[in-house]
């Protein structure tokens, strides 16, 4: 039976447990709610809970399971001579689960026989042939072996598929008897449900957590398999990033400084766009526009935000860096030859700015605009003009969270990709320059991992320890940053 | 009203410091204040009373201009401080601010150190030459702010770590010290214990010998303790005006005399 079916079936099974609880509770109430501890939908939804819980956690845990299981069952038959040379276990184990599949797949659609897909003897090229005209996958022809492995994966899989349908359903009846002898006046139906219905957040939030988790564990498993590969001292201390071709073997030079300056030199170059310009664009939206032109301008800003960073990209690949060349490049208006192409750390820092100042100006407004007015009614009082007032009063009031919000954008800037892919170049380089070509940590995991490359080498492998050096840094910028935010929190609530 | 001591008050009459004609306050399409005539005396300490609502505090940010900062408030009418019409367009408000000063109904320190929250007013209108001059007039507010003993080892404390009587005494402080003319308070007490009450009251009197106080307060006795002149406000009218002990004893209009007894507000 297909799982689809099983799940509606229990659902349904839920459904009608909720009704008939609900009913049952009442009636044995002679006196009506007043004579039940809850109302009477808990005792339906207690029947639910009682019928849905334990029958899909047996039909998630069996899907689970069950794959691992018929592996390690079929494995086992399939003697080591069998294996050719220079495949593994898991390639052959491969091919027989495409069999399997293709077997069912090809029955369904009538181009094999039933009894030729039960035969342990068949003849192995229409096996092939039926398998081809299924439309299915078949690399090279199809051995004994692996065909009669596959009928015992099939059969294995049928048979499990049995039982669990049967369990499953047991499980959900069990549950709705037992929901419905529950419901009985002094039966705590609610305090039951609320409990279901905290494990159920419990549940959402501890797979947010546990997804963050696994991320992290394979970002350092990978890091750690890095580091075995390649010494840690040279990877964080060399000043030069000359990867050879990946796979090849020979001596790479992988460190991240260079990187990690590209990184820097351009997030900086962003910050300074963004801060002075989303700061001012702020305060003169908070301070100085009047509601109308707020309620228009602010929207407009923040659009800026909603642009995908391919486009700014693009931008920053055709517009910023060619017009950047035409003034600084050779021939350029001001006569100097600082630029030789459109991709420069100026470039890609320029247009990412422009990407920050919704930030900046966004959380910034938002910051201004929580200064209590006492505050500022406490200084025009005292007979301050509206910039006094500003500089002295709002400003140093919001600056926790302002700066909070810079180092917010500083994250953003760090881990950037696309802008800088597009706008900075791929030349790992260690120069004062900023007119010059210069890439990031987060560019080069792009290009170490683009192209057909080989995941055991250290030139693939890198990839994970730049990420996690990439993650430490914004990590511990978004904990300053929120740190510094809550502080500010907590001064007017 | 035995408890109150209505003390014997000279009489004699003081210039008009403040007078306003026909002033009508709006905030969108409510009418907050009707309508209302005062003339406010020099060196006198005027009370405004009256049951919540009926638009005292509205009334008094007119006569700095501070209902300017409320987008949806409309003045109208003639309000003059030493002759002078306040909502001329020639007036500049940050100045009428400068002269008329403000305590507000909730205490609004800055988010600064105490000495600072002092300093800011002199520091923007340069009212001290050097760091001496400055630390005397801040010394010197702080001690009428009746906070000065509390604070004076801790003036690098932010002005937001004191309690809620102890920042209204500063902002009492820092209203003090920009020497304004005329002091307008807002409920200054209303957070304030019986000792700390007192000393602003001593404070209040002490200022009448140079500048006029105008306070708002929903304490009979207070009013009857530090003004000269009572004007009673109900539901944005001003009903009765005059001399401090002829209100309280003697009022002429009956809702006056109600609210004084206890019996509306
Ligand atoms: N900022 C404002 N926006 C809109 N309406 C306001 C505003 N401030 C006051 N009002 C209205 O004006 C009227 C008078 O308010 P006001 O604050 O002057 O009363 P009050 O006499 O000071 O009262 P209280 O003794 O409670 O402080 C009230 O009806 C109030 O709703
Ligand atoms: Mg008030």
């Amino acid at each position: 039976m297909p799982v689809l079916w099983l799940f509606l079936i229990v659902l349904a099974v839920a459904i009608l447990g909720y009704l008939l609880g609900r009913a049952r509770a009442l009636s044995a109430a002679p006196e009506g709610r007043r004579g039940l501890h809850s109302l009477p939908v808990y005792y339906g939804a207690n029947v639910a809970l009682k019928v849905l819980v334990p029958a899909l956690g047996i039909l998630i845990l069996w899907l689970l399971v069950q794959p691992f299981v018929i592996d390690r069952a079929v494995s086992g038959t399939i003697p080591d001579s069998d294996i050719a040379e220079g495949a593994s276990r898991g390639l052959v184990m491969s091919e027989v689960a495409r069999v399997a599949d293709g077997v069912k797949a090809a029955v369904g659609a009538g181009t094999m026989p039933a009894a030729m897909a039960a035969d342990p003897s068949p003849d192995l090229e229409a096996v092939t042939q039926a398998l081809k005209d299924a439309g299915q996958v078949v690399t090279g022809d199809v051995t004994q072996t692996v065909f009669a492995a596959a009928q015992k994966y099939n059969a294995m899989a049928a048979q499990g598929g049995l039982y669990m349908t049967i369990l499953v359903l047991l499980a959900a009846a069990a549950g709705c008897v037992m929901g419905l002898h529950e419901a009985k006046p002094d039966f705590r139906a609610r305090n039951v449900v609320e409990k279901g219905i905290r494990a159920l957040l419990i549940a959402a939030a501890s797979i947010a957590i546990l997804t963050t988790v696994g991320i992290v564990l394979s970002l350092i498993f990978n890091t750690v398999e890095f580091f075995r590969l390649y010494p840690a001292s040279q990877f964080f201390f060399s000043l030069e990033w000359a990867p050879s071709f990946s796979g090849r073997g020979g001596a790479s030079e992988l460190g991240i400084l260079p990187l990690l300056w590209g990184t820097l030199y351009i997030s900086f170059v962003a910050l300074a766009v963004a801060v002075p310009i989303g700061l001012f664009a702020a305060i003169y939206l908070s301070e100085y526009a009047s509601p109308r032109l707020r309620a228009v301008a602010k929207p407009l800003l923040e659009v800026l935000a909603g642009i995908p960073t391919i486009v700014y990209g693009l931008f920053a690949l055709l517009t910023v860096g060619p017009l950047l060349v035409s003034v600084f490049g050779d021939g350029g208006y001001l006569g100097v030859s600082w630029q030789g192409g459109g991709r420069a750390v100026m470039t890609a820092g320029l247009v990412m700015g422009i990407m920050l100042i919704p930030f900046v100006s966004s959380l910034s407004d938002d910051i201004i605009n929580a200064v209590p007015q006492a505050m500022r009614d406490g200084s025009y009082g005292l007979g301050a003009t509206q910039s006094e007032t500003i500089k002295q009063v709002v400003l140093p009031a919001a600056l926790p969270g302002i700066v909070g919000a810079i180092l917010l954008a500083a994250s953003r800037a760090i881990g950037e990709t696309m802008i800088v892919v597009l706008g900075a170049g791929a030349a790992a380089r260690l120069s004062l320059n900023p007119f010059e070509a210069m890439t990031t940590v987060t560019a080069k995991i792009v290009s170490q991992l683009t192209g057909d490359s080989d995941f055991a080498s250290p030139e693939a492998l890198v990839a994970f320890a730049l990420g996690m050096s990439l993650f430490v840094i914004t990590l511990g910028l978004n904990v300053v940053a929120l740190a510094i935010v809550r502080k500010y929190r907590e001064q007017y609530d | 009203m035995n408890d109150m001591r209505i003390i014997e008050r000279g009489t004699l009459v003081n210039d008009i410091k403040i007078s306003a004609k026909g002033v009508q306050v709006y905030y969108a399409d409510n009418h907050a204040i009707k309508d209302v005539d005062v003339e406010i005396e020099d060196k006198t300490v005027t009370a405004f009373i009256g049951p919540s609502g009926c638009g005292k505090s509205t009334f008094l940010r007119c006569l700095n201009r501070m209902n300017d900062t409320i987008d949806i408030c409309r003045v109208e009418g003639h309000i003059a401080i030493d002759g002078q019409d306040i909502y001329d367009p020639q007036v500049d408000p940050v100045q009428l601010r400068a002269k008329v000063g403000m305590v507000f109904q909730k205490p609004n320190p800055f988010p600064k150190s105490i000495y600072d929250n002092i300093a800011y007013g002199p520091r923007i209108h340069g009212l001290a030459r050097n760091k001496a001059e400055l630390d005397e007039i801040v010394e010197k507010s702080l001690r009428r702010g009746a906070i000065w003993d509390e604070v004076k080892d801790r003036l690098d404390a932010p002005g937001t770590s004191l309690s809620g009587g102890q920042q209204q005494r500063l902002c009492i402080a820092r209203a003090v010290a920009t020497e304004p003319e005329v002091l307008l308070m807002d409920e200054p007490c209303s957070a304030l214990d019986p000792i700390a009450t007192s000393q602003v009251e001593e404070l209040i009197d002490e200022l009448r010998q140079s500048f006029s106080v105008v306070i708002v307060t929903h304490s009979m006795q207070q009013a009857a303790r530090v003004s000269q002149k009572t004007a009673f406000f109900h539901l944005g009218n001003l009903v009765e005006y005059g001399e401090t002990g002829k209100i309280f004893t003697n009022p002429e209009d009956s809702r006056t005399e109600s609210y004084i007894t206890g019996r509306i507000g």
